[in-house]
């Protein structure tokens, strides 16, 4: 469904995002590793259009898709939630949702219709299945970091994805936030049939729900492979789990 | 909006509606002013409270829309109608050509290009004594007889301005006007959930220079003269004042700041020509003492009493 190669995008002399590659096939989830720094939300960047690569090919259900804005790859159904909290702060919880709703139903250019009507049961049934409907009237100012990082799911929910891409999804929250949060995940894999293209630190996370794992260091990819081949891999051990805690 | 909210309108447009009954015609006039300057800002508010968008030389607009109207006046010939249709299209207009060279620019560099060419333009007007009458300006506009005298004035502009003021609120509730707050939080985040972002600012610089063509044009029926202070940055300035001393985040805000600034800077000019100082240290005492302005501090304290926030950090 998604094939990225040899993508490459420097930042002033640094080499962020070195000739990476990645598959990602439809119904797959797929996590992205890697240490701090290793480019994994600059990867993610790369392929939403909001930071256009210096070399390399995206290629989105077999149609060439790099270097088009944002909101052009949104409209082939790819959503993304990002790793630093990235809502509308002064709007509602369900107005965040709402908004990227109604821009899926290209209704964004109506200025005389309320918006108070338009779009509820969409915006309710989303924000049900990520649990958020009890909290709908909150700015999202008031939050919990947790339930901030789940409105990021729900917004990008809105625009009725097949490809979903989650930085961090679970980052910063509470044990308890985090076991609902990958219960959503595979949720939206299952049920919905959604394609997923996730990164994460918790390796317990990672093997717990992905079907493959692509490993990044310094820009570049060590291995794509299944969960026990990247496990078994030597460079993989050296380079990134060899330091870590995680039990192998 | 709650029934106190619609009563309590209620009663402060008819008291407006009074107002040419027992003031003096002095007041009259200031009150016409103050009503015209308060849709100025309000039109502002729409893309700098609402659209996030630094639109720091909005005077331009007032200004293209007050000669427009003024140049079908007095040189077209056709019925009165047409001229006030016109100033404000026009003002429109260059909203959009003024918005397509500026927007790729970011926040504070779309600012500073528009105070720019907002002074070339207003550098032509000063300059071109045969078509804007130079810096003298166009004075004694004929007016259409239904609207020449100040009473019949006041009526005119606090129709044209409650009709103006009812349509932005309209647009600030629709779709578009979500879209335009949820731009002015987080373009990065509205680009990502599909909504070219470019394309709806520029219908909001389009719609805002509209409006503030309409106050141009209403200032003209008011004052029958224009002149290039009109369109001189100052005044941009001052509008964005009243923006922020009102509340720039609530849509009353910019109407009330007007009606303060021109209030005040009618008594103060009585007394002292530093008026540009007395502006400069009211900016400064709104930015550190209220910075969400009077109505946004209130809105504020209002709602602290209802609701209390709940649970989560910060
Ligand atoms: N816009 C930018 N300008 C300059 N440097 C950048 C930019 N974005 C990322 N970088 C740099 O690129 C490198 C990779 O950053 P990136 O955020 O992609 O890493 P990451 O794998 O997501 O890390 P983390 O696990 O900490 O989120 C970092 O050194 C970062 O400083
Ligand atoms: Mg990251």
């Amino acid at each position: 469904m998604l094939e990225v190669t040899s993508i490459s995008k420097t930042f002033a002399g640094f080499k962020a995002v070195n000739s990476a590659n990645l598959t990602v096939r439809k119904g797959e989830i797929v996590a992205v590793i890697g240490p701090n720094g290793a480019g994994k939300t600059t990867l993610f960047n790369l392929i939403t259009g909001i930071v256009k690569p210096d070399s390399g090919r995206v290629l989105f259900k077999n149609e060439d898709i790099t270097g088009l804005q944002p909101h052009e790859i949104s409209r082939k159904r790819i959503s993304r939630s990002f790793q630093v909290v990235n809502v509308f702060q002064r709007l509602t919880v369900f107005e965040n949702v709402q908004i990227s709703v109604l821009s899926r139903e290209r209704m964004t250019w109506n200025i005389f219709t309320p918006s108070a009507g338009l779009a509820v049961k969409e915006t309710d049934t989303i924000l049900e299945s990520v649990g958020l409907l009890d909290k709908k009237n909150r700015t999202t100012a008031l939050l919990s970091h947790g339930d901030r990082k789940v409105l990021e799911i729900a917004m990008a929910l809105g625009g009725d994805p097949e490809f979903l891409i989650l930085d961090e999804p679970t980052a910063g929250m509470a044990a308890e936030e985090t076991s609902r949060c990958i219960e959503l995940i595979k949720m939206l894999s299952r049920t919905m049939g959604l394609t997923i293209l996730f990164c994460e630190h918790d390796m317990e996370i990672v093997f717990g729900i992905a079907s493959r794992i692509m490993v990044m260091v310094r820009g570049c990819t060590v291995i794509q492979g299944s969960c026990d081949e990247v496990r078994c891999n030597e460079a993989v051990q050296d380079a990134y789990l060899g330091g870590s805690d995680v039990c192998l | 909006m709650s029934r106190k909210t619609i009563s309590g309108m209620g009663a402060g447009i008819i008291i407006l509606l009074l107002f040419p009954v027992f003031l003096p015609r002095f007041y009259v006039y200031l009150a016409s002013v103050i009503l015209l300057y308060g849709l100025l800002a309000t039109s502002l508010n729409l893309v700098l409270g609402y659209g996030g968008i630094f639109q720091f030389h909005h005077a331009v607009f007032y200004g293209v829309g007050a000669y427009g109207t003024t140049l079908m006046l007095t040189k077209s010939g056709l019925p009165a109608i047409f001229a006030f249709i016109t100033g404000p299209l026009v003002s429109a207009a260059f909203g959009l050509v003024l918005g397509i060279i500026c927007i790729r620019l970011s926040r504070l560099y779309f600012g500073m290009l528009q105070i720019s060419l907002g002074s070339l333009v207003w550098a032509i007007v000063y300059r071109w004594y045969a078509f804007t009458g130079g810096d003298d300006g166009i004075h004694g506009i004929p007016m259409p007889e239904m609207i020449s005298s100040p009473k019949s004035a006041f009526y005119f502009t606090f129709i044209i301005t409650i009709i103006s003021l009812y349509i932005m609120w309209k647009i600030i509730r629709s779709p578009f006007g979500s879209v335009l707050q949820g731009i002015r939080d987080n373009p990065v985040r509205s680009g990502m959930i599909g909504i070219n972002v470019r394309r709806h600012q520029l219908l909001a610089l389009v719609l805002a220079g509209f409006f503030a063509g309409v106050a141009g044009s209403l200032f003209v029926v008011v004052d029958n003269s224009v002149f290039p202070d009109m369109l001189f940055w100052t005044l941009s300035m001052e509008i964005v004042i009243m923006c922020l001393l009102g509340g720039w985040f609530t849509f009353l805000g910019p109407m009330l700041g007007a009606a303060v600034i021109v209030g005040l800077r009618t008594f103060v000019s009585m007394y002292t020509v530093y008026w540009a100082l007395v502006l400069g240290i009211i900016m400064v005492l709104v930015i550190f003492f209220l910075p969400s302005g009077i109505l946004g501090y209130a809105v504020e304290k209002f709602e602290r009493g209802f609701r209390k926030p709940e649970g989560g950090e910060q």
